[in-house]
């Protein structure tokens, strides 16, 4: 199981609490994460990424294993330690403000 | 006895206020979705219980919530938690796909619009301003969005489907965004008329289908837009609010950005009624719900001061249609007032003595039940308000 931590207003929406667990089938991939994430919580197309064009919404961004995976392609292999469940992969929002 | 029950969008949340049909004492429900931009909430006016409300953030997009209980719960429709293995059926989490219809069977060419700048400009879905549900059928919503555009579902918000004659009729590309974006925030149903729709759009102009939405015109003959390279041009305008008293359509009362205008021929030519309004620059204008001739503005100091003139903060009415306006001030601050009301911001119910009410972005709701003689804040520290709603409940 993927262990996945949503930005504080996407766990309201789909009603979850700060980690999930999902099942992603085949390769675990940004693409593949979030296409289970939204198969099994349908509330959540369109919050992370855009509809049309399956781009990263800009104020939202990608980490795991304490690394910013924002930038890569979405169907490079995640790391072993997000595969296996052992760190989450975690969708940020920007924090802005002064 | 009736009820009055009036939606409030804000900055950071929907709150539902609700009264008996004395209206003196409310009770708050709220914050709905807080945190979130709620740009407008809407209920149906066949089934009242039946809400729409647009949910929007700059960060996680547009989401579209419903509620069949006058708000006390919501849903995203089609939104519901799946298991892994639940396949067709209804569309799934598209209640917030707003996608411009670009097929070559039913949809237009996504050109482009006019940038701040002149150039052009590619249409990109940014938000839902406002919702406007169908007059006879709780599951026909109409949805005017930013980039300008009209999309309608007819299956309670579970999907969506723009209406591409209006965003591709022709004069699209000088089409231009107002300072708040180029949005479509008006949309007035004729109840005479099931195929007659009117849509303004800032900073285009107000336009007007005859055909249920497959075709549209421009109605701005008579407008006039010093701001603009030909004052007079076809589009191009920037209008802000347009009402009509279901009473009497094709009638429409228009509170541009400067200049209160009024129409009788459904909008085929406009006459400025601003008359001894003391600024005529301003963003919301209403109907009372008995009296056809009985118009609400609230005047604004100008497009760069977006508050009251001289820190009071005044509803002027006119009872004879335009031209002729009284200030209405008893019960509204009258030193150091400098709030702003927006284009969605005012409402009316439908009791005997007509309730006139309106928000501000200092987040207070005002409500006057004697049509705007006397005024009184209904709640008076919300987030900053971005629309008002009333539905009057038998």
């Amino acid at each position: 199981m993927i262990q996945v931590v949503l930005p504080a207003h996407l766990r309201t929406l789909a009603g979850v609490g700060s980690e999930i667990s999902i099942e992603v089938a085949g390769q675990v991939t940004t693409r593949s994460i979030l296409d289970a994430l939204e198969a099994r919580y349908p509330m959540l197309r369109g919050t992370i990424r855009d509809h049309v064009t399956l781009q990263r919404r800009p104020f939202l961004r990608f980490f795991a294993c304490q690394e910013d995976l924002s930038l890569e392609s979405p169907d490079a292999p995640l790391p072993d330690a997000v595969s296996s469940g052992k760190e989450p992969f975690m969708i940020i929002g920007a924090i802005a403000g002064g | 006895m009736s009820k009055v029950r009036v939606l409030v969008g804000t900055r950071k949340g929907a709150f539902i206020l609700t009264s008996d049909g004395k209206r003196d004492k409310w009770e708050v429900s709220g914050p709905h979705f807080a945190g979130w931009e709620i740009y407008h909430l809407k209920g149906s006016p066949v089934d009242p219980n039946r809400l729409y409300a647009s949910q929007t953030s700059g960060w996680f997009g547009q989401i579209i919530q419903r509620s069949s209980d006058g708000g006390k719960t919501w849903e995203t429709p089609g939104g519901g938690l799946k298991p892994p293995s639940d396949a067709g059926g209804m569309p799934s989490g598209e209640s917030n796909k707003f996608a411009y219809d670009t097929s070559t069977a039913t949809g237009k060419p996504l050109t482009t619009h006019q940038w701040y700048d002149g150039t052009q400009h590619p249409w990109e879905f940014k938000r839902v301003w406002h919702l406007e549900p169908s007059l006879t059928d709780p599951d026909t919503v109409y949805a005017g969005v930013e980039d300008a555009a009209l999309f309608r579902t007819t299956d309670g918000a579970t999907s969506w489907h723009e209406l591409s004659g209006l965003r591709g009729h022709g004069t699209g590309p000088k089409w231009q965004p107002g300072a708040g974006g180029m949005c479509l925030h008006t949309i007035v149903l004729d109840p005479s008329n099931a195929q007659r729709i009117y849509i303004a759009i800032s900073a285009a102009g107000a336009f007007r289908t005859d055909d249920g939405g497959r075709t549209w015109k421009p109605i701005n003959q008579g407008l006039r837009s010093q701001y603009i390279p030909d004052p007079t041009a076809e589009v191009g305008h920037c209008v802000h609010h347009v009402a009509m008293s279901p009473k009497r359509p094709g009638v429409l009362f228009m509170q541009k950005h400067w200049d209160v205008m009024r129409s009788d021929n459904a909008g085929d030519l406009w006459t400025e009624v601003s008359g001894n309004l003391p600024t005529d620059f301003g963003f919301v204008i209403d109907v009372h719900a008995h009296e056809p001739e009985t118009i609400y503005v609230v005047p604004i100091k100008s497009d760069s001061e977006h508050f009251p003139l001289e820190g009071k903060l005044r509803v002027y009415r006119s009872r004879s249609g335009g031209n002729e306006w009284e200030g209405l001030t008893k019960g509204l601050p009258q030193t150091d007032c400098y709030v702003n009301v927006l284009r969605d911001a005012m409402a009316v119910d439908t009791l005997d003595s007509c309730g006139v009410y309106f928000g501000t972005t200092g987040g207070q709701v005002y409500a006057s039940k004697d049509a705007g003689d006397n005024w009184s804040p209904i709640v008076q520290n919300l987030p900053g308000v971005l629309s008002v709603e009333v539905q009057t409940l038998p």
